[in-house]
């Protein structure tokens, strides 16, 4: 909602400036979102008539006019605007005078000649953008009249950002209603009288879309002057509101619509045929628009029509065909109550977002469609003449209930709000606001007026008093009641605590949007069980990802693609498959290229690999206390994975993730080498940690024993640890992996393996008979079951 | 006796001038060892009488003593001495970079979610959580948004075909806690919401964190105090806070909230920083809680502009670009 300030304190009177009655209207929910000083220092700017205009002898474009200003002799002025012309009246700044954009007016000499003074655009008078040509004033304005007492300026134009419940307040006069109550003035506006009818035609209304619309009033003016002008004043309240003034018909139109929120539409009534029929859509029925375009509309829209065809889409905007043109010497003039549940959404559905639809669908004041037509009427007759016809009217009280009371406890007021705001202060604030107010035994009994249809509930009539006394009035407190513990599992690891691990092992956490493009999900070989949206903003952001690492590889890209060869990136988020509902998995992903370490002097540098990607896996696994738990596989890889690179990642025996070298196809599609390593885990089981479980320290030392064995390159290094384990059994702490050797010296297709046994017993310190006859067994085992040899 | 005397006093030169602990041994050798000079005096003794042995005697033992002390305070010199040097040429560089010093670090939303969060975690708030793929009733009915409102278009959602969509703010969590349990509780929930919106100030993603607190005796003045320690604490520092009057169909009366913030010129203005209200009661009622016995407050707010104000951010998208020289600003 966009208005003029005078035309506010015209209809209230308001003990405030500018900047307080701004302040007022956010702080009582009526945000100003934006406040335009308009015309502001116009002294010595005066309406003035070109009378005689001739070209510059020097230059092409310039102009040298003779304009007067009601001084006696007229003034030379020299003139660039291309609609200087004889005989229009425009805006003259005389020596002097100082416009806002700080330009101070002198007698100066344009090319040789003199001249006294400028005529201005809009624009250069701060009162409208308008930079395209002098500002052209009407042919009856008074030569030599200040231009800011002309226009009625200063002013501002001040732009409220509303909240869809006060539709009250898309109409000066609601609005004036409000400001009257926060200032305690009153609005000084009566009633509506009602036009003089001399016309006799008339058209019958019949509903026949029940509740959607109750009411409809129409009336038929005929012989209004279709070249008739809009006045001035009015034109200008309708350009600071931001509309532009179009022609007289349609101007008094969106001005009534402007000072009571009643939209009001008007039809070229020789193109009516008989009644007018209210009544729902039909399927597959279309309309031809006032912007030209075609609606396509079902039963969910109400319809305005004749006895033949459609005419407009009830509460969105008018047809086409039934429109007021420059040659309409008779129209039908309409104001109808529709209801806001009958209209919202209606012209989202058609791509639309009208003034009238904008009312409608939050709501108009079911009383004011006959004030609005006599209003509009009253304009119109006086603009462009015209014989009033009587205004025909159908309606369904039933669809159309006076508002109920309202009831309000003082308790409960107080309880909500903090504080009890004094009982004469709640009654004045009710009153203020146009209710009825009575005092009952716990509180108050309020009927808001018909305008107010959002005052339903007790919290309603709460939110007005909070709202006019003022949150700044209501104090601060702090929240008293019982206080529960919300107890932390101790066997769960933290989401920060993880990030932070990984932070500390040189990763940085990256955030990217949940949806990914289709294509590059292709590319990766997601095609099964995608979540797509219906609606999205780009084929870009389309699937929702069903997991992290198609979309951090490309942030790896990114920063590949800003010389940062070396990227260590993490990301924690949902991934997203296809069920009922959606399966939303919390998800870890990790990406790496470039060397295993950031450059430095002091180890020799080497690329990175899977073990490095899988020290970090190792790291976080460890931190739950339970890695036995876990495991590789590497069979049954997708295929975005190096094949021989790659694992699965289990935990119990489940498929949890994956981690390895990215496939080279694929890598090599991206433009990346074969550095990058990824890794993707469910989140989930990396937070659950093991509730620690104290035993004795083992009081008997142990025994330590190296062995080293050849054995096949097949051979895993976790199917040899298997053997050892399940060989040696309880005397067995732990296996420490400290050499792997193939090449010179081991036999082509086999690998050395080094490896120190940690041998201890419970109960007694072992002897050297104990640990050598441990190493002779796990040899043995190693030789049946993984074609081991023992080395030297 | 005098022989010794010079020699003595020539020995205990030599010592104080042996340049290394080999010339001190070899002194030592000479003086003390089995064929020393004072070996040979001692040895010499069983041929005096027997009170010229006992005074002689008594005196080479002397002279033992000094020399075996000036020798032990030589070695000790020169031990030391070399100590020094030794430790003098392993000397190291110690402005070189250390190894592994490497660190990444947590994401600046990240960084500013946690703090919010552990700001009401300490006020007692539980934190929870909700799906991000909601439906209708969750993201709109139960919240009190009637179909086709305005107030649900001006949340620009965005839709899967079969009538689910991205939750548009976190206030469906509200509604997920609630049910099946009664107050007292108080609750937050941070997470990703969605609204179809793109441009240099609106991401089609972000963060918020819903905040909810319903009991028997919370007020609007309670959801003011709260909030005004919260800003407080997160931002460590006093501001100047204001509510007005707003709209959101599931809180009435609502409030947005507008802390005033200072720029670095100098020059301060209003900036909105969240949405809060008292929990309408058809919100408490469609959670199955009685609103005549509870009343609650919720508050819901942005963490991309906390975290922008926070960490002078003026760029919304490069959050979600995830460049490098940007996120190592938060390292």
């Amino acid at each position: 909602m966009k208005f003029s300030e005078n035309w506010l304190r015209e209809l209230v009177e308001i003990k405030a400036d500018r900047a307080q009655l701004a302040h007022a209207l956010t702080m009582a929910g009526l945000e100003v979102e934006e406040l335009t000083p308009l015309g502001e220092s116009l002294d010595g700017v005066v309406v003035a008539e070109i009378v005689a205009a001739e070209k510059h002898p020097q230059a092409d474009r310039l102009q040298v006019c003779k304009v007067d200003a009601g001084q006696g002799e007229p003034l030379q002025i020299v003139c660039g605007a291309p609609n200087a012309r004889v005989g229009i009246k425009v805006p003259l700044a005389t020596v002097g005078a100082s416009l806002p954009g700080g330009i101070a007016i002198k007698a100066a000499k344009l090319r040789g000649v003199e001249s006294f003074g400028m005529l201005c655009s809009a624009k250069e008078l701060g009162i409208d953008n308008d930079a395209s040509g002098l500002l052209e004033l009407p042919a009856d304005a008074p030569v030599g009249q200040s231009l800011a007492a002309y226009l009625g300026l200063p002013d501002a134009s001040i732009e409220l950002n509303l909240t869809p419940n006060r539709p009250d307040c898309l109409g000066m006069l609601g609005l004036a209603h409000d400001v009257a109550a926060l200032f305690d003035s009153h609005v000084k506006v009566g009633e509506q009288p009602a036009v003089a009818v001399t016309g006799h035609a008339q058209r019958g209304i019949r509903l026949e879309a029940g509740k959607d619309a109750p009411r409809y009033l129409g009336r038929i003016i005929e012989g209004i002057d279709p070249a008739a002008r809009t006045p001035l004043w009015l034109a200008e309240r309708l350009r600071r509101a931001g509309l532009r003034p179009i022609s007289a018909v349609v101007d008094v139109a969106n001005y009534v619509m402007l000072e009571l929120g009643q939209p009001l539409h008007a039809f070229d009534n020789d193109k009516l045929e008989g009644d007018i029929v209210v009544r729902h859509a039909r399927a597959g029925e279309t309309l031809k628009i006032l912007d030209g375009s075609e609606a396509k509309l079902d039963p969910g829209f109400v319809l305005i029509a004749d006895q033949k065809v459609a005419l407009a889409v009830a509460g969105v905007m008018g047809g086409y065909d039934s429109r007021v043109t420059d040659a309409t010497r008779n129209i039908f003039l309409e104001a109808a109550h529709f209801a806001p549940a009958a209209i919202m959404g209606r012209a989202r559905k058609l791509g639309l977002h009208t003034d009238a639809s904008h009312r409608f669908e939050r709501g108009v004041d079911p009383e004011l469609p006959r004030r609005a037509l006599e209003r509009a009427s009253e304009l119109l007759l006086s603009i462009a003449g015209g014989n009033a016809g009587p205004i025909s009217m159908a309606e369904n009280l039933a669809d159309l209930p006076p508002p109920a009371p309202v009831a309000l406890r003082s308790a409960r007021l107080a309880r909500v709000l903090g504080v009890a705001v004094p009982d004469a202060e709640v009654a004045r604030i009710f009153t203020a606001l146009g209710m009825q107010v009575t005092t009952t035994a716990e509180g108050w009994q309020v009927v808001a007026p018909s305008s107010r249809f959002d005052i339903v509930r007790e919290e309603d009539l709460i939110e007005e008093v909070a709202r006019i006394f003022g949150y700044d009035n209501i104090p601060t407190a702090t929240p008293a009641g019982a206080l529960t513990l919300a107890v932390e599992p101790e066997a769960r690891i933290g989401e920060l605590a993880l990030r932070e691990q990984l932070a500390a092992r040189g990763y940085y956490e990256a955030v990217n949007l949940s949806f990914v493009p289709a294509e590059l999900l292709a590319r990766w070989g997601f095609d099964d069980g995608l979540v797509a949206l219906a609606n999205p903003l780009s084929a870009d952001l389309a699937v929702m990802r069903p997991a992290l690492l198609p979309g951090l590889v490309e942030s790896l890209r990114h920063n590949r693609a800003r010389q940062q060869e070396r990227v260590r990136l993490f990301e924690v988020a949902r991934v997203f498959a296809a069920g009922d509902p959606p399966v939303e998995t919390p998800s870890l992903a990790i990406v790496a290229s470039g060397t295993a370490r950031a450059e430095q002097w002091g180890e020799p540098s080497r690329a990175l690999d899977f073990y490095d990607l899988k020290g970090d896996l190792d790291a976080m696994i460890a931190w739950g206390g339970e890695p036995r738990r876990w495991s590789l596989q590497t069979d049954d890889l997708p295929g975005w994975l190096h094949p021989g690179r790659s694992a699965r990642v289990l935990r119990d025996g489940v498929t949890v993730g994956h981690l390895g070298a990215l496939h080279p196809q694929l890598a090599k599609a991206l433009d990346l080498g074969p550095d990058v390593h990824v890794l993707e885990v469910a989140l989930e089981p990396l937070l659950t940690r093991r509730m620690p479980q104290a035993r004795a320290v083992p009081r008997h030392p142990s025994v330590r024993r190296d062995i080293a064995v050849e054995l096949p390159e097949q051979v895993s290094w976790s199917r040899i640890e298997q053997t050892v384990r399940s060989t040696l059994g309880e005397l067995l702490k732990e296996v420490r992996l400290f050499d792997r050797y193939s090449g010179k010296g081991v036999e082509n297709g086999r690998k050395s393996v080094a490896m120190g046994l940690i041998l201890q017993d419970a109960s007694r310190t072992l002897t050297d008979d104990d640990a050598d006859r441990c190493v002779r067994d796990a040899v043995a085992a190693l030789e049946k079951t993984c074609m081991a040899r023992l080395r030297g | 006796m005098d022989d010794l005397d010079s020699r003595i006093s020539q020995a205990l030169a030599d010592i104080e001038n042996a340049a290394s602990l080999d010339a001190l041994d070899a002194l030592r050798v000479g003086l003390l060892g089995k064929s020393g000079i004072v070996t040979a005096a001692l040895k010499a003794l069983g041929a005096l009488a027997p009170d010229e042995r006992k005074a002689r005697g008594a005196e080479v033992n002397r002279v033992k003593d000094r020399l075996a002390e000036a020798l032990a305070t030589r070695k000790a010199t020169l031990e030391q001495a070399e100590l020094d040097r030794r430790l003098a040429s392993e000397t190291i560089d110690v402005s070189l970079p250390g190894r592994d010093g490497e660190r990444g670090g947590i994401h600046p939303i990240t960084r500013a979610l946690e703090r919010i969060a552990s700001i009401f975690a300490r006020l007692g708030y539980q934190r929870v959580d909700g799906p991000e793929i909601e439906d209708d009733w969750h993201n709109f009915e139960a919240l009190n948004f009637p179909p086709h409102h305005p107030a649900r278009a001006m949340h620009d959602t965005f839709y899967f075909g079969d009538g689910r969509l991205l939750r548009t703010h976190t206030s469906p969590v509200q509604i997920r806690s609630m049910k099946g349990r009664q107050p007292p509780i108080r609750i937050i929930a941070p997470g990703k919401v969605y609204r179809s919106d793109s441009d240099q100030t609106h991401s089609p993603m972000f963060h918020q964190i819903e905040g909810l607190l319903v009991d028997e005796t919370s007020s609007f003045a309670d959801l003011k105090g709260t909030l005004a320690e919260f800003v407080r604490a997160f931002f460590e520092r006093d501001f100047e806070m204001r509510l007005r009057p707003s709209h959101f169909p599931f809180t009435e009366p609502s409030a947005e909230v507008d802390i005033r913030w200072e720029a670095e010129d100098g020059s301060s203005r209003w900036l909105e920083v969240l949405g809060c209200g008292m929990v309408h009661p058809n919100v408490l009622k469609n959670c199955g809680i009685d609103p005549e016995r509870y009343t609650g407050f919720a508050f819901g707010l942005g963490v991309e502009r906390f975290a922008m104000l926070r960490y002078g951010v003026s760029d919304l998208r490069a959050f979600f670009e995830n460049d490098l020289r940007f996120l190592k600003q938060f390292a």
